[in-house]
C-alpha cells in the first residue's frame, strides 16, 4: 500500500504491523551491518519482531543479556548459520552471500579439523579459496607473525592445550582477511590466563587489521573489556535496551579493568542489565 | 623391586593364556575329562607345531584366509560408499533403517540355506554370505559416523563458504573415518566366522572349519583342537592387525 508512495513521502517508521526495511529506516553513518525488520520465533513463541540493528565499521562489539534473550541466535542470524523468519541483513548494502565471513565457536575443540595440523587448519580456508600455495604459505607466516606464535604448528590441533587450539581458530577465521569476524562466547572454556592472551591478541588483531568484531559473551567484565560498543538486550521478546559506548584507547592492558572509566561502564551496563532482569 | 615389577607388567597379557593352559592341564590330571574328549594342552600344542612344520595346515589356512579377505574386501567395497551415501541423507537411512536393522539382528547362519538356493555349494556361495553379513556391519558403522559428524566442524566448514561438496569430503567423510573403522574392525571378524560356518556345513574340501568338523568326525580330537587354536589366533591376529592399522591411520581418533 506504502509502497506504491514515492520515498520522501514514507513515514519514518513504518506503521504498526508492518516491519521495518533499509527504505523505511536508513542506516546510521559508519555503519557496517544493517539488521532490518528481523522476525523470529521458536515454537511460536516470538523471539525477535522487527528488530533493527545497525552495527559500526571497524569496531567491536559486545553482545550481552539475560539468560535466553538470544545473544548467540541474534548473531548467528547475522552469521547465516540460523535462518531468519523474515528480515534483511546487509553488510555494506551487501547480502551475506557475496561477504567474507569469520567465526569463532566457543567449543574450539570441535570447530578444528583434527585430522589435519594446526597449520593446515589455519591453511584450510586459504587453500579451498584456491590461493596459490606460495601465497598461503606466507599468508600463514604473517598470521604466525601477527599473533606471535611460539608454539609448534606441524602438531595436530588434540596436542594443543585450550588456549592454543582457540588461537588457532581465530588464526584461521582471519586467514581470509574477512570484513567481519563473529565470536560465540571465545573464552568461556578458557581459564584465566589464557583468557587474558586471548584478548590481548583479539586486540592486537584488531588494531593491525580494523576488522569490524561481533562477540557474544556471558561474561560481563569481558564483554565491556574489549568492546567499543556494548549492545544491550532485554527479555524476550528481545528489544535493544541500550547499545553503551566505550571509548578507551587500544591496547587495553589487563590493568584497564581497574580504570575510572571502565569501572563506570561496567557499572552502568550492570545497572541496565539487572534492570532488564528483574523487568 | 620397580624395575622388575616393571619387567612384570610387560609381560601380564602372557598370565591369562597359562592360566588356561594351566586349569587345562588341572582338567586332565584331575581325571575330570576323558582325555579321548580333551587332550592335554602340551600334546595338542605339539600337535599344532607338527602341522606347521610338515606344512600339513597350510592349504586349509590359506583358503580361509583367503575367502575371509575376499569377503571382506567386497563387503567394503559396497558397505563403505553405500553407507556413506546413506548417511549424509537421514531420510534416505532412516527408509531403509528397518531392513539394515532386522537383516544386522538375523543370524547370517540362518541364510545358509537361502544362499545355497541360489548359489549352489560352491566357494562363490560361501563368500557371498560372510560379505553379506559384513557388509551390513560396514554400512552400518559409515552411515552412523557421518549422521553423528560433529554440527560444528561442518558449520565452521560451511561458514569458510567451502563447496557442498568439499563440505562433505574434508569434513563429513573424515569424521565418518573413526567409526568407519570400528566397522571395518568388526566386519572382519564377522567374515571369519561366516566363513568357518561356512566351511563346516557348505559341502567344502578345504578350511579351517573343514578341517575342524573333519577332525571331529573321525574323533582327532588332537588335530581338532589345533584347528580351533589356529582360528582363533587367526581372529585375533585380523583384530590386532585393524587395531594396528587404524591407530597409525585415524590418529585423531578417541582425542577429538
Amino acid at each position: 500500500m506504502s509502497g506504491a508512495l514515492p520515498i520522501s513521502v514514507l513515514p519514518p517508521q513504518a506503521a504498526a504491523g508492518e516491519s521495518d526495511s533499509l527504505l523505511t529506516l536508513r542506516a546510521a553513518p559508519q555503519t557496517h551491518v544493517t539488521v532490518r525488520g528481523l522476525s523470529k520465533s521458536f515454537a511460536g513463541k516470538p523471539l525477535y519482531t522487527n528488530f533493527n540493528l545497525d552495527l559500526p565499521r571497524a569496531r567491536i562489539v559486545s553482545i550481552f543479556g539475560p539468560n535466553g534473550c538470544g545473544k548467540s541466535t541474534l548473531m548467528n542470524m547475522i552469521a547465516g548459520l540460523v535462518p531468519l523468519d523474515a528480515g534483511e541483513i546487509l553488510f555494506d548494502g551487501k547480502s551475506l552471500k557475496d561477504t567474507k565471513i569469520g567465526y569463532v565457536f566457543q567449543n574450539y575443540r570441535d570447530a578444528l579439523f583434527p585430522w589435519i595440523t594446526a597449520w593446515d587448519n589455519i591453511a584450510y580456508p586459504l587453500r579451498r579459496g584456491g590461493m596459490k600455495e606460495a601465497d598461503v604459505r606466507a599468508r600463514v607466516e604473517a598470521l604466525v607473525k601477527l599473533f606471535e606464535i611460539r608454539f609448534d604448528l606441524q602438531r595436530y590441533p588434540y596436542e594443543l592445550s585450550g588456549g592454543q587450539m582457540q588461537t588457532v581458530c581465530i588464526m584461521r577465521s582471519m586467514a581470509t582477511e574477512p570484513e567481519v569476524l563473529f565470536l560465540d562466547e571465545p573464552f568461556s572454556a578458557l581459564d584465566f590466563e589464557m583468557t587474558l592472551f586471548i584478548r590481548a591478541k583479539l586486540q592486537e588483531a584488531h588494531l593491525a587489521t580494523g576488522t569490524t568484531m561481533v562477540i557474544v559473551s556471558h561474561d560481563l567484565e569481558d564483554a565491556v573489556f574489549l568492546a567499543d560498543r556494548i549492545l544491550l538486550l532485554t527479555r524476550r521478546p528481545t528489544r535493544i535496551a541500550e547499545l553503551v559506548s566505550f571509548e578507551m584507547a587500544r591496547p587495553r592492558l589487563p590493568e584497564a579493568v581497574a580504570d575510572p572509566e571502565f569501572v563506570r561502564v561496567k557499572a552502568h551496563t550492570l545497572e541496565v542489565f539487572r534492570r532488564e532482569m528483574n523487568a | 623391586m620397580s624395575k622388575v615389577l616393571k619387567l612384570d607388567r610387560r609381560w601380564l597379557p602372557l598370565l591369562g593364556p597359562l592360566l588356561l593352559f594351566a586349569l587345562w592341564q588341572l582338567l586332565i590330571s584331575a581325571q575330570f575329562v576323558k582325555p579321548v574328549l580333551l587332550p592335554p594342552p602340551g600334546a595338542t600344542l605339539a600337535h599344532m607345531a607338527s602341522v606347521f612344520a610338515s606344512g600339513a595346515i597350510f592349504g586349509d589356512l590359506w583358503a580361509t584366509i583367503f575367502r575371509t579377505l575376499c569377503s571382506f574386501g567386497i563387503a567394503t567395497v559396497i558397505g563403505v560408499p553405500l553407507g556413506v551415501m546413506l548417511g549424509s541423507s537421514e531420510a534416505a537411512y532412516r527408509s531403509v533403517e528397518f531392513l539394515i536393522d532386522f537383516f544386522r539382528s538375523t543370524p547370517s547362519s540362518a541364510l545358509i540355506p537361502l544362499f545355497l538356493l541360489i548359489f549352489g555349494i560352491t566357494d562363490i556361495n560361501k563368500i557371498a554370505i560372510a560379505s553379506f553379513g559384513a557388509m551390513l556391519i560396514v554400512l552400518f558403522n559409515s552411515a552412523y559416523g557421518v549422521m553423528n559428524a560433529k554440527k560444528t566442524r561442518v558449520m565452521a566448514a560451511q561458514i569458510m563458504g567451502v563447496s557442498k561438496w568439499h563440505v562433505f569430503k574434508d569434513v563429513m567423510l573424515m569424521e565418518s573415518l573413526a567409526q568407519t573403522f570400528v566397522g571395518l574392525r568388526s566386519a572382519v571378524s564377522m567374515a571369519l566366522v561366516i566363513v568357518i560356518v561356512a566351511e563346516m556345513f557348505i559341502g567344502s574340501e578345504n578350511g579351517l572349519g573343514h578341517r575342524i568338523i573333519d577332525a571331529q568326525q573321525v574323533f582327532n580330537v588332537k588335530e581338532m583342537y589345533c584347528s580351533i587354536l589356529v582360528t582363533g589366533a587367526l581372529g585375533y591376529l585380523l583384530n590386532l592387525l585393524f587395531l594396528l592399522i587404524e591407530k597409525k591411520l585415524i590418529h585423531w581418533s578417541g582425542k577429538a
